[in-house]
């Protein structure tokens, strides 16, 4: 099947790309002499949460790192194409990927707190940013961030006590509290509930719609299931190419490709 | 000679062991028409090591044991005159049979009785030869024999072969631990000797040390005083002065190696380093003595100070080139031990890398490297080659650097170099010496693996 020579990208991108939060256009990345993302065009909406589905290894984490620059940590990866942040190009070469990463956080599939106090995992960021001017401020985005994670409850009494410690969905969370401490715009969540059980993620799923009002969020999931529980709208990637990308209501109702239809009815991927 | 024949005939007895068992458990289970419990190597290898271990163990005794048992045949055979002379004599006595029986020169004019002794000798050795060969042989085939009548398709042979090469591993580990505790107990004993002669609080908290005992009660200056705190300064001075140079160099380059050089540039660097390890000490030494020490006196008179042409610095210093590899490659597998995940998290929340390095990896790494600078440290104190050369001999108590010292391995050393009574409390004091230090550098090995330990658990 060719995708290239039918492209469903009408609701992909916007008329005008500086409508979006994140814009993309012509995304080509390499490994090395492998193309891992072909022409990758979408806009991603504000204040909405965008999920990026497909089979593994068709490139949704791998987009998903060009757009914190994570990619440029990476050797051999090339990326070309343009991507804008509320209609600024973040690969100029003047634009620094450390600040960049402040504005656009990210949540990784394992959950990874630093082998630090759970106050210290959530105060990291704003340390180093220095978004903080006195121990009280700091005090106050430590609280405020747990809080919005919805964590707060569980480790109020035990904020000393090392992150590494707690359960597997409580880190998770930690880290979700870790990022949302530097007061990003945007969130990438790369399968944050794939290495945790179906109590955790539910409570992480919960957590992404509430963060909606305030951030926009990308996540990419394996799980259709969450896909639909959790966007507005929903990507589908095959083999390097965005297939399709529409509200998640049609993709999953009524999906325009062939591709699209055999993947979320389950007959590969 | 004949030892290596016998030998490869025992090898051979062996491989044509490990045939016939796996040709014969091919036939036996064929005929009785079910499949054997194992796969046919391990019938093959069981009759192998059947045949073999038996004629090994034969083979060992004997070389553990020939020489006792001919020594003490030759003597009963001597006349009674010289069955009674003292230990010493004896034994001096013995060389000399020794000595005849392998056609060399001989300390004193060859009696009848002498020849008669060393005939005898060489007619036990040849005996003994003789009798080992046939031994070990028949315990070989004895054992092939009787592993291949037991060869069946029900036989457990992988359990057995299973149970057999434990039980090998378990006797290498044995002679192993078995070297160590007999080293050990001897330095104990040894000190404990020294202990009788020279009291323990003396040696350990005494500020003199002057090892020279009198040969002549009548002789002057030889009162003999062991303290040994001069001696734990210097080698605390010098291992300081090393580690003062290998912690910062050592981590450094083990954060450059991890973190910031690219691949090609890694695998330049890595090697480099290590060959460091490769050079032998007394390069170093001669390294020290000859440049090192020579260059830091001169630089030392320019600016004024008054810098010994053996000074606790230049030893110290290039005692500090010599461990940077050991600290830096443990540094460098530590760090690069650290989960990539937390990299990244630390960059997606926007830290620069050396923020990364400074607060996430470097912490998270912390018991690996402190693991691995007590291992230097501990190579550090037992080292002795660059300290002799480059340090000298003198026991000074003091904390210049720029003065000459000495450390407990240089005068372990210079106590038993020479002729020396073997019982006189100066070369007891080495023992004792040895055994402190063998004390100091095992807490620190324990008290090192310990910490990496904990370390690995952290991230499994
Ligand atoms: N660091 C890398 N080096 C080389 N190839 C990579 C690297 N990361 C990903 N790839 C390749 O790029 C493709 C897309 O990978 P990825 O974006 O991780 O897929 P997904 O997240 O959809 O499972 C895969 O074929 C993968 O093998
Ligand atoms: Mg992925």
């Amino acid at each position: 099947m060719n995708v290239a020579s039918k492209p469903a990208l009408d609701q992909a991108t916007l008329d005008d790309r500086r409508l979006a939060k994140v814009s993309a256009r012509d995304v080509d990345v390499f490994y090395g002499a492998k193309q891992a993302l072909k022409s990758v065009s979408i806009d991603i909406r504000p204040n909405e949460v965008t999920a990026l589905i497909g089979p593994s290894g068709c490139g949704k984490s791998t987009f998903l790192r060009c757009l914190n620059r994570m990619n440029d940590l990476i050797e051999s990866c090339r990326v070309a194409g343009s991507i804008w942040l509320d209609g600024e190009d973040i690969y100029t070469s003047g634009l620094d990927p450390v600040q960049l990463r402040a504005r656009v956080g990210m949540v990784f599939q394992k959950p990874n707190p630093f082998p630090k106090t759970i106050y210290d995992n959530v105060a990291y960021g704003p340390r180093i940013h220095g978004l903080a001017r006195s121990r009280a401020e700091l005090d106050e985005i430590v609280m405020t961030s747990l809080e919005k994670a919805g964590l707060i409850d569980e480790v109020k009494d035990r904020l000393q006590e090392q992150g590494t410690g707690l359960s597997g969905g409580q880190q998770q969370r930690l880290c979700i509290a870790r990022a949302i401490a530097v007061s990003p715009e945007v969130i990438l969540m790369d399968e944050p509930c794939s290495a945790l059980d179906p109590i955790a993620t539910a409570k992480v799923e919960e957590l992404i719609d509430e963060l909606r009002q305030r951030f926009t969020i990308v996540i990419v999931t394996h799980s259709m299931q969450q896909a639909a529980r959790v966007s507005q709208r929903t990507g589908f990637f095959h083999l390097g190419e965005l297939v399709e990308c529409g509200e998640t209501e049609q993709i999953f109702t009524n999906p325009r490709h062939k591709l699209t239809q055999g993947y979320i009815t389950g007959r590969f991927g | 000679m004949q030892l290596i024949a016998l030998v490869a005939t025992l090898l051979l007895l062996s491989a044509v062991g490990f045939h016939l068992g796996r040709r014969r458990a091919a036939a036996r289970s064929a005929a009785a028409d079910r499949r054997p419990h194992s796969l046919p190597v391990y019938y093959g290898s069981y009759v192998a090591l059947w045949s073999g271990l038996p004629a090994l163990v034969v083979l060992l005794g004997w070389l553990a044991f020939e020489p006792l048992v001919v020594r003490s045949l030759v003597v009963d055979s001597l006349p009674l005159v010289a069955r009674e002379l003292p230990p010493e004599r004896l034994g001096l006595l013995m060389n000399d049979v020794r000595n005849l029986a392998a056609g060399v020169v001989t300390s004193r004019d060859v009696d009848p009785e002498m020849a008669a002794a060393a005939e005898t000798y060489l007619r036990l050795k040849r005996l003994g030869a003789v009798a080992v060969a046939v031994l070990s042989l028949a315990a070989a085939i004895g054992g092939l024999g009787l592993a291949l009548r037991r060869v069946r398709p029900d036989l457990r042979a992988r359990n057995a072969v299973e149970r057999l090469v434990e039980r090998l591993l378990i006797g290498a580990s044995t002679i192993a631990i078995f070297t160590t505790v007999g080293i050990v107990l001897s330095l104990l004993f040894e000190s404990i000797r020294f202990f009788n002669a020279v009291p323990i609080h003396h040696f350990l908290f005494g500020l003199e040390w002057s090892p020279q005992t009198a040969i002549r009660s009548d002789q002057v200056g030889s009162s003999g005083a062991f303290g040994a705190v001069p001696l734990f300064a210097g080698t605390f001075l010098i291992s300081l002065i090393a580690m003062a140079v290998a912690m910062p160099v050592g981590l450094l380059s083990a954060i450059y190696m991890a973190e910031y050089a690219p691949r090609r540039m890694r695998a330049i660097i890595k090697p480099l380093l290590e060959v460091l390890a490769g050079i032998p000490t007394v390069v170093y030494g001669f390294f020290a003595a000859l440049t090192v020490a020579p260059f830091l006196r001169d630089a030392g008179t320019m600016l004024g100070l008054g810098v010994s042409s053996e000074s606790a610095l230049a030893a110290g210093v290039v005692m500090g080139i010599m461990i940077i590899p050991y600290v830096s490659s443990i540094a460098d597998d530590v760090i690069t031990a650290v989960p990539r995940s937390l990299r990244e998290a630390s960059l997606g929340l926007g830290a620069t890398r050396s923020e990364t390095i400074r607060q996430v990896v470097v912490p998270a790494a912390l018991p690996g490297i402190v693991g691995g600078l007590l291992l230097a440290v501990s190579r550090a104190i037992g080292e002795t080659m660059i300290v002799v050369m480059a340090a000298g001999m003198a026991a000074n108590l003091t904390a210049n650097p720029f003065e000459t010292v000495t450390t407990v391995t240089v005068q372990i050393v210079t106590l038993l170099v020479g002729d020396q009574e073997f019982d006189s409390p100066k070369t007891l004091a080495a023992f004792a010496l040895g055994l402190v230090l063998f004390l100091v550098t095992l807490a620190l090995n324990v008290a090192a693996l310990q910490v990496v330990k904990r370390f690995r658990e952290q991230y499994d």
